[in-house]
């Protein structure tokens, strides 16, 4: 995995988040550059999922500075990271149970969408045409992931492992620049994760998206990933390349030691 | 063996995307629409509907199916659960009554238009309590709402324009010179602007809107996360909703009962329409129609069962029958909460499944 890996868009300095008493991240900082795929790894409960949702904006650090796209602010909003390019997948799935695969998709489209409600009501014209329009973008995704035979079905039936497939293709259809993908390959099995592999691979390869990824398999992440940030109890406890992360005392101690 | 989409391929997503994308279900859609508009009122010709049916079943039915499309909208498609239907459907009759009564030339639609609008205004008032509470205590606050509405009503005499019983009599409904008195010309007014707005709230409902809507409430994190604002978003369905209840409203007045007072907007009424909702089917714009037909015919069907029973020699004692509707509405109820929240419209959906498979289901 050598190539591309261009300028630094999204850096944290000294991020801190406690939940009451509960520390939850000491002192992060670490930075994404663009087009790569960056991994945060760590134990149960060390405070990745948390460094997520500080990234979108879900949680706001009580201390710390981000610097996204050269503008340093204090916290991100969600609806802004939206805006600004940000999609992702959570670890405990968040779809709309009650939609279909094909409406979820859809709307991760919605912050490109022009029409209002009342020409929507009409269906008339321009509300016409670009809900085709978006219909056609999906489509691409829906091909692009293999899930064509089920469009039309109610997400609430469907089985984990497609359930997750269709968590990313909502996160792709808003074509993102940054892509956060948390865990997106738990309980599946290797068949599953090897297509996962190949979707995200693909989307990195051909759209240049940049990805930060949560990932417990290690031999995925050693695999994918361009760069690994290690945390254990909220703090940093490594940062670089699969290779050096992997023959850092420190983890081997905190992460790998530990029987999983 | 009739119902089949085999060989129907849609080349475009615009073919794919249309309302009732298998041809046999726009036959029976298209079929029923037109029965309505042109069939009934030929029927009626030959004496066959009578004034009664138009009256008490028809238009009421299309009236009440229009507000549980309305409450619908809110706690189906949006997820924000309601008990003042009938309050902003009071706030719809009402308004129009005044912009009829108080400017000169008002067109009945207009007025209606307008009435809407009014009711969509309270909604968004007393939506605002939605972007901090949810369910239970939400559904608190509505009723407050179906209260304190109820009460303006009836203390503030303007509204009822000093009216000393508090009773309004609706104007007559004309249009382009054509005076709608007969039961039958009524109903087709009411079918005209429910078929209409029927078809709004179903282009609604599959486009971008309404999938803001349903994102929020199956799952408001992520909604957001993706670009929904949730405060624009639900207040619009509040909006959407109460437009729809307030017109409903109004033909309530005008179309059904003629003369009105706020106590007839209370909660007995805000509950029957959220049992047509829970009946018919939660976030289906069929199930709200499903749900109004069962709730206008289920007390006229005991009825004729009842009197059958006494003409085979089977008196029941009097007062009977009311506690009897009751009990049927309780049981359904509980039936439909328990067993089948998606309401007849999911029942009528899988039996359409199970039509397009037979007579070889595998
Ligand atoms: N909303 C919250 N309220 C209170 N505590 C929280 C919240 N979110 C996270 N925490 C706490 O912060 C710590 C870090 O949690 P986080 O979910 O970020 O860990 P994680 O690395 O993603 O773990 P896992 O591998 O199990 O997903 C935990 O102790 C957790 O209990
Ligand atoms: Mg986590």
């Amino acid at each position: 995995m050598s190539k591309k890996s261009g300028e630094v868009i999204l850096s944290f300095d000294n991020i801190s988040l406690s939940f009451g008493g509960v520390k939850a991240l000491t002192s992060i900082g670490f930075d994404v550059r663009e087009h790569e795929i960056r991994a945060i790894i760590g134990p149960n409960g060390a405070g990745k999922s948390s460094m997520l949702n500080v990234i979108n904006g879900v949680y706001h650090p009580q201390q710390g500075e981000i610097v996204f796209r050269g503008q340093k602010r204090r916290g991100m909003n969600t609806y802004e990271s939206a805006k600004s390019g940000i999609a992702r997948t959570f670890q405990n799935i968040a779809l709309f149970k009650g939609m279909s695969v094909l409406d979820n998709i859809m709307t991760g489209r919605n912050l490109k969408m022009r029409s209002n409600f009342l020409l929507d009501a009409i269906y008339w014209g321009p509300a016409q045409r670009e809900e085709i329009a978006h219909r056609k973008a999906v489509e691409e995704i829906i091909d692009f992931l293999e899930i064509q035979h089920i469009r039309k079905t109610p997400v609430g039936r469907l089985p984990y492992g497609l359930q997750k497939r269709v968590e990313l293709g909502r996160a792709l259809a808003a074509e993102p620049s940054i892509l956060l993908l948390d865990e997106p390959m738990a309980g599946m099995n290797v068949e599953e994760k090897q297509d996962m592999c190949r979707f995200i691979l693909d989307v990195n390869d051909q759209l240049g998206t940049t990805i930060v990824l949560i990932e417990h398999d290690m031999g995925v992440v050693m695999d994918i990933s361009d760069r690994v940030v290690v945390l254990d109890y909220g703090k940093k406890i490594a940062d670089g390349t699969p290779d050096e992360v992997r023959s850092n005392q420190n983890v081997i101690d905190a992460y790998l030691g530990v029987a999983h | 063996m009739f119902y089949r989409e085999s060989g129907q391929f849609k080349s475009t997503y615009a073919e794919d995307s249309q309302i009732f994308p298998i041809r046999q279900d726009r036959w029976v859609v298209g079929g029923i629409v037109a029965f309505a508009f042109l069939g009934i009122p030929l029927l009626a010709q030959f004496g066959w509907v009578s004034n009664y049916a138009f009256t008490a079943i028809l238009t009421p039915f299309l009236i009440f199916a229009l507000a549980a499309l309305g409450l619908n909208i809110l706690t189906g498609y949006a997820g924000q659960l309601s008990l003042g239907t009938a309050a902003f459907m009071a706030v719809g009759a009402f308004a129009s009554y005044n912009f009829m009564l108080r400017i000169e030339g008002m067109p009945i639609l207009v007025a209606f238009v307008l009435g809407g609008l009014c009711a969509a205004a309270v909604g968004i008032v007393f939506g605002l309590p939605s972007l901090r509470i949810r369910g239970f205590y939400l559904a608190a606050a509505t009723l407050a709402t179906q209260f304190f509405i109820v009460w303006c009503l009836t203390k503030v005499g303007w509204f009822t324009n000093y009216s000393s019983s508090g009773v309004i009599t609706a104007q007559k409904i004309e249009m382009f010179g054509y005076a709608f008195d007969s039961s039958m010309s009524k109903y087709l007014f009411v079918l005209g602007i429910v078929s209409v707005m029927a078809l709004l709230a179903k282009n609604m409902v599959r486009t971008n809107i309404g999938r803001s809507w349903m994102a929020i409430r199956d799952m408001d994190m992520a909604a957001e996360v993706i670009g929904f604002r949730p405060m624009r978003t639900k207040l619009m369905a509040f909006a959407v909703s109460s437009f729809y209840c307030g017109v409903a409203g109004a033909l309530f007045a005008y179309a059904y009962l003629g003369t009105v007072e706020p106590e007839g907007f209370n909660l007995d009424l805000s509950f029957r329409i959220l049992f047509m909702v829970i009946i018919g089917g939660l976030g289906s714009i069929l199930g709200s129609f499903l749900g109004s037909a069962f709730i206008v015919l289920l007390p006229i069907v005991l009825n004729v069962a009842m009197q059958s029973l006494e003409g085979a020699g089977l008196p029941l004692p009097s007062g009977i029958g009311s506690s009897i509707e009751l009990m049927a509405f309780g049981a359904l109820i509980i039936f439909f909460l328990i067993v089948e929240p998606h309401g007849l419209a999911r029942l009528w959906q899988i039996g359409k499944e199970k039509l397009r498979l037979w007579p070889f289901p595998h």
